[in-house]
């Protein structure tokens, strides 16, 4: 379980999170929404230990996230993937190597079985016809997909998600929102995606929270903020919004 | 704004900006044993160093020997002892020249690819995504990247060296009279003269251009990873490369110059 308490972040002249509290149940992907520069991205950042809180405490499953010393934290980043907005491949590696660079650098697997694994990855996401390909090469969707098989080749127990649909068409985006549902269900992993998107929202989430000057405004599951008559879950999941 | 305000404030960040260079280079020093899994990065980027940096180096120093060569020779044409040409142009570039002009030449090339390179990186979110992954940029990206230019540079170096007497040969054979033997001759023997295997000007000037490459990479690397704010901030950070990489070269070459020559 990911558990955020009372987090509070400053950066630069601005508080960007002002008390965030917030609990991941394991197994479900949790939506986290907001205008832009409440903290969503921080708060990932936060999660995987880039950023450590001015004030409050960050859990993944009891070990706490800011006191970890560097080899903790390696540790504990092996254990999550991370899917940033555009996809973030290193540009002179192919996406066959960008995908496999997690296993080459921390696995003691053979070239063949990191070469199966790739593979099979970007089997999942419908890339393995790209493997050969440059990042330049290649599409915004396909580089957010290559970005989640990279995010994905080490068997996570969790996934953060940067606004995984940040740029992409309705199409493209239909498509990464049902990757994100079916890596939740297919592979157990816990999700905690950042998103403006409605449509991502209710295809992929289990619970939403919106934030709200630096906290959560509200939280419930789908059903409940689809429905709530709420100022924020108004805009962000009413009729007009996406 | 108050003046002393923006004085304490300007030297905060520069001295800042320097204890986090020399914190890039203890931790790069720490991860050189790691250096063998990185081989492919560290030929890849010996090769882009060496090749993109060779013919503008080659043309500067053949002109800079040449200029070298002019310039003392008119002064000592007046006094009847051009003899001593070749001694003095190879003396000057194996001291100071080769090394200053191949160091800024590399500055101006390969550490501004550097920079602009890694800034890009840094603001794309990739050295984010490689600490998200337990990969530490200094051991993937700095390492090589220094390790590749301070063998290069002195390399380099070597061949600047070279080219600059060749073309201060040139200069004193068409312009200032002074036969080819004999200019040869007095080049090879002042390089010779103390016996040992290397003499002092040369690996006086091979440790510059070794310290040189590695500061160029080191100042290169740490602009780039401390770029922010897209296009603006990748910009700035080549500009602080050079602007620095130029000024440590200075520096360097005058306090390793003083303590060689007047100190030990």
């Amino acid at each position: 379980m990911i558990e955020l308490q009372n987090v509070h972040k400053r950066l630069g002249e601005r508080d960007i999170l002002k008390g965030l509290s917030v609990k991941i149940p394991k197994g479900m992907n949790f939506v986290l929404m907001g205008p832009s520069g409440t903290g969503k991205s921080v708060t990932l950042k936060h999660v995987i230990g880039i950023f450590k809180p001015d004030q409050g405490s960050v859990h993944v499953d009891g070990q706490d996230v800011p006191a970890m010393d560097h080899k903790q934290l390696m540790t504990l980043r092996r254990r999550m993937g991370y899917l940033f907005q555009n996809g973030a491949l290193i540009n002179w590696l192919t996406v066959a190597d960008n995908v496999a660079l997690p296993l080459k650098e921390h696995s003691k697997l053979s070239r063949s079985e990191v070469d199966d694994r790739v593979h099979e990855v970007l089997k999942l996401v419908g890339l393995d016809h790209a493997a050969e390909q440059g990042p330049p090469d290649i599409s915004g969707g396909m580089k957010l997909r290559a970005g989640l098989a990279r995010a994905l080749v080490t068997n996570p127990e969790y996934v953060l998600y940067d606004e995984p649909n940040a740029g992409l068409d309705p199409i493209i985006s239909h498509q990464i929102h049902e990757l994100i549902a079916e890596v939740r269900d297919r592979l157990s992993v816990t999700g905690l995606i950042v998103t403006h998107s409605r449509a991502c929202a209710t295809q992929c989430g289990d619970r939403i929270g919106i934030l709200e000057a630096g906290k959560l405004g509200i939280e419930g599951s789908v059903e409940e903020i689809t429905a709530s008559d709420h100022p924020l879950a108004r805009a962000f999941m009413g009729s007009g919004s996406d | 704004m108050n003046p002393l305000a923006g004085t304490t404030r300007f030297l905060t960040e520069r001295i800042r900006g320097a204890g986090y260079v020399a914190d890039l280079l203890a931790r790069t020093a720490v991860c050189l044993p790691r250096l063998p899994r990185r081989l492919r990065f560290l030929l890849d980027n010996s090769f882009n160093a060496g090749v993109r940096a060779l013919p503008v180096t080659l043309v500067v120093a053949a002109f800079a020997g040449a200029i070298l060569a002019m310039q003392t020779g008119i002064e000592l044409r007046r006094f009847g002892n051009t003899n001593v040409l070749g001694t003095i142009t190879a003396l000057s570039m194996c001291r100071e020249m080769g090394p200053f002009i191949t160091a800024v030449i590399l500055a101006a090339t390969v550490g501004s690819s550097i920079a602009a390179e890694i800034g890009t990186m840094k603001v794309s979110d990739e050295i984010d995504a490689l600490e998200v992954m337990s990969i530490d940029p200094v051991d993937y990206l700095v390492v090589p990247r220094v390790v590749a230019l301070a063998l290069m540079c002195p390399l380099l170096t070597v061949l600047s060296n070279l080219i600059g007497i060749y073309g201060g040969s040139v200069i004193a054979e068409q312009n200032l009279g002074v036969s080819p033997d004999l200019y040869w001759v007095g080049a090879v023997e002042s390089l010779t003269s103390s016996g040992t295997l290397l003499p002092k000007e040369v690996y006086v000037g091979l440790l510059k251009s070794f310290i040189f490459g590695t500061a160029i990479a080191t100042v290169s690397c740490a602009a780039g990873l401390k770029a922010n704010g897209g296009a603006l901030g990748v910009g700035l950070a080549v500009q602080t490369a050079v602007r620095n990489s130029v000024l440590l070269i200075i520096v360097l070459g005058f306090v390793i110059t003083w303590f060689f020559y007047f100190l030990a």
